[in-house]
This record gives C-alpha cells, structure tokens and sequence, in this order.
C-alpha cells in the first residue's frame, strides 16, 4: 500500500505535498483540515490511527506564518505523515481543532495556544496550559525577546551590545 | 580506663550576663535569641539540583541537625526558616508567596543557589528573576549549585541574624513596611 494515491485522492485539499527528512509532507488548506485528517483517520487499507504529536510553528521566511506542524502514524503499516497547516490570519491566527477526532489533541492544542496564540475553533477548553495565566504575550513567537524584559539590572554595555 | 579521662562535653558559649553561684542573669532577649538560634526549623521549598545539595546537607555526612535543625518541618505552620532551593517559575510565585503567607511569625527566608537569588541563567520570560520579587529575603547563597557546606554556611548566618534580632522587630513599623511592600498582610 502506498500513500500517493491516498493524497492523489485528496488533492484538491492539499495544497503542496513534499518529501524531507525521510518522511512525506503535505501542506493543507485550513479550512479541510479536519475533512483531511479524517479521511486519512478512517481510510481502509491505512487509516492513520495516531497522533503522534501537534506544534505550533512560526516562519518568517518567505512571508512570515503562522501554523501547526501535526505527525500522524498509521500503526497498520508503520507509515508516518507530516501535516503542516497554516492560518492566513498573522495577528490572531484561526485553525480548525482536532479535538472532535483526537482527544490527545486537547493539551497539544492548548500547549500550541499558550506559545503562539493559535485560535482552535472547536477546542473545549483552550486556555494556558504550561505559562501562568497572567502572562500577555505568546512568548514563542518571534516578535518577543527571549530574555525576561522586566529585569532592570542589566546594563547593554556589559553584554556587548 | 576510668571515665573521667573522656573529654569534656562542649558547650556553647553563654550570653552575655552575670554568672553567680547558682544562678545566671542576662537578658530576655539574648536567652530567646540563643533559644531560637538553636531550634530553627527548616521548610525545604526545592524545586532542582539545590535541592539534591540539601539532601546531601540534611543528610548524616554534613548534618544540618548538629546546628540545631534536627527537625525539617515539611509544613509551613510550624516551620522557622523557608529554605528555597531552585528555580522558581514566575506560575510558582504565588504559591510560594502562599506558603511563606502560612508560616508563622517570627519567620526567616534563606536563598539558596543562584536561581532562587537571581534567577541564574534562565533570563527568560517564564522564571522569575530572583525570589525577592515575590518575598523578603534575609540571606542569599551564592553557587550553581552551592555544595552542603555553602549551604551550612548561610544557614549559620541566618542563625546570627536569629539571635541578634531584638524581640520588638516583628512589630516595627519598618518591618510591617516590608511585607507591605510585598504585598503580604
């Protein structure tokens, strides 16, 4: 069983498909992002069982976006899926949530809200996860510095810059 | 061998005071502050590798109890001294303020290793920079982590503070200050 046809079959879906480190990539439309995953969840010869892992993802390069990278396993034939689905709102981007299909999407989902500010619509419960509650900014997003911005004790001078 | 050839016990030294036949006069204060000084007990707030050097430090090998802190109170209510080992995330403030909150008066806090003081390397949006962003802070240790004896070290420390205070201190306007600058009743 290959997975090209199973993509051939999805392609008005998928917006780019691609092959890196090892592993077939496909970017999709974020509207079908729930109607992919399901069909690749519920296909009969490799149905994509697992959701290995969800993240959230912010590019600069070519133009900057916002997204989540999603890994999915088909325990059947031991066969891995590298999903990429971007929003096409920067500022407060907006993707469909994977919690109606996956329930191992729920804290990723959150985990990906809390540092990037990504909006899942759908999502039961998408609050903070790992940072306190008080905090104001997505703070894996590149526009935030890494360093605490509340110290006051560091002169630039010392640091070389 | 008789027994009087086994050396003499050692005995700390006394307060200040007038020595008498029978008798000692000092000081209500110089006898709680050596009282105190020698029955702190501690609250091991650890949260990383400090707190492993703690382990080795309340451990038989260096014996935090030879200085009187035979017994580590593992709740806030009936501890002396908070001992924070480790980095504290800017989420576990509050509930560090929480417990300091729950000890009872007088109470001391003790810093250990370069996260608790400063927040060390993790210059970062998710830790807090230093526990005295959150609680008052009578003495730091410096070290990455600090080995038992540092530890030791500042303990004894704290322990000159506990038996310089003067009684009135809790009750000064300047103390109640402090805590008001943090915020804490």
């Amino acid at each position: 069983m290959m997975i090209e046809p199973i993509l051939a079959s999805l392609q008005d879906q998928i917006v780019k498909t691609s092959n890196s480190y090892g592993m077939t990539e496909i970017e999709v439309v974020p509207s079908e992002l729930v109607s992919v995953v399901q069909a690749l969840m519920t296909h009969p010869d490799m149905p994509f069982t697992f959701l290995t892992d969800l993240c959230g993802i912010h590019l600069l390069e070519p133009t900057p976006r916002i997204g989540i990278v999603l890994h999915l396993h088909c325990l059947q034939t031991n066969t891995r899926l590298r999903l990429k689905c971007f929003s096409e709102k920067v500022d407060s981007p907006t993707l469909p949530s994977l919690t109606s299909l996956f329930s191992g999407a729920n804290w990723m989902e959150r985990e990906a809200y809390d540092f990037y500010g990504i909006q899942f619509v759908g999502h039961p419960n998408l609050c903070r996860i790992l940072n306190e509650d008080g905090l104001t900014i997505f703070p894996m997003r590149k526009e935030y510095p890494l360093e605490d911005a509340t110290r006051q004790d560091k002169n630039d001078s010392m640091f070389g810059r | 061998m008789s027994q009087d050839s086994r050396p003499a016990p050692q005995i700390g030294p006394s307060p200040e005071g007038v020595d008498g036949q029978g008798f000692f006069l000092t000081t209500v204060e110089k006898a709680v502050g050596m009282a105190r000084k020698n029955s702190l007990w501690p609250l091991p707030f650890a949260t990383s590798c400090c707190g492993i050097e703690f382990m080795a430090t309340m451990g038989s090998h260096y014996d935090l109890a030879r200085f009187g802190s035979e017994r580590p109170s593992f709740s806030p209510r009936q501890a002396d001294l908070l001992m924070v080992m480790g980095t504290v995330a800017k989420k576990l403030g509050p509930v560090l303020k929480q417990v300091y909150e729950q000890m009872a008066e007088p109470r001391w806090v003790l810093a250990v290793g370069a996260c608790a003081s400063t927040g060390g390397i993790f210059d970062t949006y998710s830790v807090l920079q230093g526990i005295d962003k959150v609680i008052p802070v009578d003495v730091y240790v410096p070290g990455c982590p600090p080995r038992p004896e540092q530890i030791i070290d500042g303990l004894i420390k704290i322990q000159e503070l506990v038996q310089s205070e003067h009684l009135g201190r809790r009750n000064s306007p300047e103390y109640k200050a402090l805590l008001a600058s943090y915020g804490i009743e």
